[in-house]
């Protein structure tokens, strides 16, 4: 059991700024995500845009942000479940919460903050007959363990940077990976897409574009796909294969919060703006996640909620404390990790 | 003028005749917003990037509409129930000319 102050759902920019205002009030925090990585959308979909709108920042991009927000953080050492959904939460008989995730991960915390966005990032699956039939018996969304493949005849279907970046990948496990993608232009990183040209040549790489995956086949597991070459003259190719993965993106969904029995309203969670609070006392949403009169969808706004919830959750924890907000230009910042980061003191000296 | 008629088929197969404007900087996904055409968190989702496909729609009217940039092109090829006609509707950026434009929202995915 992993226990905290504040359990945070979501790991994008507003779950990373609660963990910076908690550590103020000396409060630990730990984050679940889907993704196996930090930064939410922003590194998921655009870690390469520039932000114009973030106070102070000029222009960010994306992915820059969410590493500055993970250096501000760190000397109040959060806690991170990466790669794993928030499934169940249970309320417990001294008013903490136990979240379980969907790899059986259990947190325990007095105050459950929900950051998640637009919800957990799922695949997008492609729209074939028989699809579920095959999932994990030949198809796959997320490549978790590369050996797997070890031996056998791969086909990659997508054209972006995971399908490039696990062709050229597999092809050094697998005993054949074909590419399939819809046109001929891939979206990638440069060297990703020279890479992949080269392995092509040598034969490492069976590339078929423009072309789809139409059908699957195959008795209790996945033997065969048909796939469609869209060139003039249509051509359809039955390929033998053990494993499809269909590497079309990912989409967010609300998923499983939405059954967490609280208020909501246009897939989002209703709060009011006194805390952020929902109708559940001790369960917090903030962020993109949230909905009340007047809300924007802005990463700002996120920052704006993270500060309010976060002095909330402090009397919620200690209710018998008094406290008053101090300024980090006097209490400087005084990480869990004993650091110590404050204003130098001024100088004191007579001029003769 | 500085609004416009478009005819807006959303995704249970209802027609919305709507007044958009032209002068407020607005794009086709964004009016489907603002009337809620489609539930929230559905439409838009990478907030108009060209990066998800949510916006996705079908251009049912013969209008001259600008071209797809690679950005929108590329996420079409990933994209599914793709047709000739598909476009994103956070890449159609409002103007006069787009008077009397007939889309159809195409589905969640």
């Amino acid at each position: 059991m992993i226990t905290t102050d504040i359990l945070i759902i979501g790991a994008g920019p507003t779950g990373l700024f609660a963990v910076f205002e908690a550590g103020l009030l000396q409060l630990k925090c730990h984050l679940i995500d889907a993704l196996p990585q930090a930064g939410g959308q922003c590194s998921e979909i655009y870690p390469k845009k520039p932000i114009y709108d973030i106070p102070g920042f000029p222009e960010v991009l994306a992915g820059d942000l969410v590493d500055n927000l993970m250096e501000q953080i760190k000397s109040f050492s959060p806690g991170f479940t990466l790669g794993e959904r928030a499934q169940t939460i249970e309320k417990q008989e001294n008013g903490s919460f136990i979240v379980t995730t969907n790899k059986g991960t259990k947190h325990q915390a007095p105050v459950v903050a929900i950051a998640g966005g637009l919800g957990s990032f799922e695949p997008r699956k492609p729209l074939l007959e028989n699809l579920k039939k095959y999932e994990d018996n030949g198809i796959a969304y997320i490549i978790k363990d590369p050996e797997v493949y070890r031996d056998t005849k791969v086909l990659i279907a997508g054209g972006g940077d995971s399908a490039l970046d696990w062709s050229i990948f597999l092809s050094d496990v697998a005993s054949e990976v074909t590419l399939v993608h819809r046109r001929k232009e891939f979206r990638g990183a440069l060297d990703s897409v020279e890479k992949v040209q080269s392995l092509k040549n040598q034969g490492k790489i069976r590339l078929i574009t423009p072309g789809e995956v139409t059908a699957l086949e195959g008795d209790k597991k996945l033997e065969a796909v048909t796939v469609r070459k869209n060139t003039t003259a249509v051509e359809d190719m039955r390929i033998q294969v053990d494993h499809f993965i269909p590497l079309f993106g990912l989409s967010p969904k609300l998923g499983p919060i939405a059954d967490w029995e609280l208020e909501i309203e246009k897939n989002a969670i209703k709060v009011n703006t006194f805390d952020y609070q929902t109708n559940v006392p001790g369960i917090y949403a903030i962020g993109d996640v949230n909905t009340y009169p007047g809300k924007l969808k802005l990463i700002l706004c996120g920052f704006h909620e993270a500060t309010l919830m976060c002095q909330s959750a402090y009397q919620r924890i200690h209710p018998d404390k008094k406290y008053v907000m101090k300024y980090t230009t006097v209490g400087g910042v005084i990480g869990f990790d004993g650091s110590k980061k404050e204003a130098p003191k001024a100088v004191v000296k007579a001029i003769d | 003028m500085t609004d416009i008629k478009i005819r807006i088929t959303d995704r249970e197969g209802v027609v919305h005749e709507i007044d958009a404007p032209t002068d407020m900087n607005m794009n086709l996904m964004e009016v489907v917003r603002s009337y809620e055409l489609a539930p929230e968190g559905t439409i838009g989702i990478c907030g108009g990037m060209a990066m998800c496909a949510s916006c996705q729609c079908y251009v049912k009217s013969d209008h001259e509409l600008p071209e797809k940039s690679d950005d929108e092109e590329a996420m079409l090829a990933e994209a599914f129930n793709v047709a000739e006609n598909s476009r994103l509707g956070c890449q159609i950026h409002l103007t006069e000319d787009l008077d009397g434009l007939e889309v159809e929202l195409a589905p969640e995915s």
